[in-house]
């Protein structure tokens, strides 16, 4: 599913590189904590799959492709692929919740029909059903990221890259999410999370993969957030 | 491509920009109208010059009594004599290049100019033995006017040879020189409405950078999230170039038919036709559609990430 080899990346400017010779492996169906301190390079190792970057040296292999030889335009067709999350939701202030799902069936042309049944689907999917004409000011911010993760999802996506879902949610509303991705890598979709949340981690017990200053540090299969914080 | 999407997201985006879409629509609309007319002022010039090139002459002036006192060496001898006369006809008629020859009196010249100037001061003043007598010569090409001057110009008898087509060189310059103007003028609000059009691009690209961020993510092609801001200008580029054809219509309207009534007015004049005006409109609107989406697309490499 995702495969690093050897990846460095550096940036112009800057005299430590963001990544720093990392190797690694992500099988298909597998949910995996990306964890490190802010600056330890989290971000990048996701830019990297998602092709907003690409690695300085080494290869990025993305479902069978490798990144550095996938040419411009066949990026878009690649990220179809992948759904998205972050922390601060992204979700288009004027549009109805149904819209804001709609919206990223629209943008790669799928056809009405295939709309109109996907998105009633995915939203009862993540526990929102019957909230579909709600703008989005006018929800909580666990169901926002609800809303963000039905985006994500609705293209069925092989790959969902989480980057801190719960990092603006209180604890309790944070564990609903939890489950609700727990359920989609359930479906055999690939997770990747970035978090900082200690008890998340902790308590779901998947495989951590940890940065520190670039480096690999450590990857253990049914993990704990860390030692010492 | 799901055009009601498409459609939907340009309205949003032309109505967000109000300002600027009608400051986008008036400029180009000038540029083009100016354009347009460009491009039919030099047509005028040519409907001009073969209406008028057709009638011209090349005159030669023969030499009258009153001649002589002139310092013009080749009337020295006072008014040209039937001797002369005959042997500059012969001449003329031997020439290959000369079509016809056309012999006008003095009293015909006199009739000629009374007709033209009427009751004026200075008709008044002019009488039949201060005309001269002329050869009108009709040339098959009428650039070979050199020819002709230069085999009788200095002929005894001949006071002088004159192209007409002088006289049209000096309205045809004026016009020519009014087509450049508008052309420059053209060049520089062209030049106006593409900045405009960058600049509204580069608002409109940061206003929308929310979806345009998400239709990234979620595997937009770039193609689809160029789309509504191209066409969003060349809506705008194309309003204007409505308005452009408007103003060449209404031009041909009120400065030839009506209003202004130039057709009525100078009647030596063969105006150009509705054909030509019409014949126009489709590049003009073409120019208006192009341009602005051009112009757009390289302001997103700029101002747009995909």
């Amino acid at each position: 599913m995702i495969r690093f080899d050897n990846v460095s990346k550096s940036y112009p400017k800057q005299n430590r590189p963001a990544l720093r010779d990392v190797s690694l492996d992500i099988e298909k169906g597998e949910f995996v904590f990306l964890v490190g301190s802010s600056g330890s390079g989290k971000s990048t190792f996701l830019r990297l799959i998602l092709r907003e970057e690409r690695a300085s040296t080494g290869l990025v292999h993305v479902l069978g492709k490798d990144l550095a030889r996938l040419s411009n335009w066949k990026v878009p067709h690649m990220r179809r692929q992948l759904g998205t999350v972050f922390q601060d939701f992204r979700l288009l202030p004027n549009k109805t919740v149904a819209e804001n799902v709609a919206f990223a069936q629209e943008v790669i042309g799928k056809p009405r029909g295939e709309i109109r049944k996907a998105v009633p689907q995915v939203l009862d999917l993540v526990g929102l059903g019957g909230k579909e004409d709600r703008m989005p000011g006018e929800l909580s911010g666990g169901e926002q990221q609800r809303v963000a993760i039905a985006r994500a999802f609705v293209n069925r996506p092989m790959l969902l890259i989480a980057d801190e879902p719960t990092g603006n949610l209180d604890p309790q509303t944070s564990v609903g999410i939890m489950k609700l991705l727990d359920r989609i890598n359930r479906t055999g979709t690939t997770v990747v999370m970035a978090t900082h949340d200690q008890n998340i981690v902790d308590q779901m017990r998947k495989r951590v993969i940890e940065l520190e200053k670039g480096r690999l540090v450590r990857d253990q299969a049914r993990g704990v957030y860390g030692y010492q914080h | 491509m799901r055009a009601q999407f498409v459609l939907s997201e340009i309205g949003v985006g032309l109505r967000r920009n109000l300002t600027m879409t009608f400051a986008v629509i008036v400029s180009v609309a000038l540029s083009l109208a100016l354009f347009g007319g460009a491009l039919l002022m030099s047509q005028q010039v040519n409907t001009m010059k073969d209406f008028w090139y057709d009638k011209v002459n090349v005159s030669i002036f023969l030499c009258n009594k009153n001649d002589a006192t002139t310092n013009r060496s080749s009337c020295g001898k006072g008014a040209v004599t039937d001797q002369q006369k005959q042997q500059i006809q012969a001449d003329l008629k031997k020439m290959s290049i000369v079509e016809t020859v056309h012999y006008e009196t003095a009293e015909q010249a006199y009739k000629l100019y009374k007709e033209q100037y009427g009751d004026t001061a200075i008709a008044a003043t002019i009488t039949p033995d201060q005309m001269q007598e002329s050869y009108r010569v009709k040339l098959k090409d009428p650039e070979k006017y050199q020819v002709v001057a230069s085999a009788f110009a200095d002929r005894e008898g001949v006071h002088q040879v004159r192209d007409q087509r002088d006289i049209l060189e000096n309205l045809f310059s004026l016009m020519n020189a009014m087509r450049v103007a508008a052309l420059v003028v053209m060049a520089l609000m062209l030049v106006i409405a593409m900045m405009l059009i960058v600049n509204t691009v580069r608002v409109s690209a940061f206003s929308r950078r929310r979806e345009t961020g998400i239709m990234r993510l979620v595997g937009s092609s770039s193609f689809y999230i160029q789309m509504p801001f191209i066409m969003e200008a060349a809506f705008a580029g194309l309003l204007g170039g409505a308005v452009a054809c408007g103003f060449l219509l209404l031009g041909r309207y009120f400065l030839i038919d009506n209003g202004l009534a130039l057709a009525d007015k100078v009647q030596l004049i063969e105006f150009i036709g509705w054909d030509a005006v019409f014949t126009k409109l489709p590049l003009v609107l073409a120019i208006g559609l192009l341009m602005p989406a051009i112009a757009a697309s390289l302001a997103l490499r700029k101002y747009l990430k995909v």
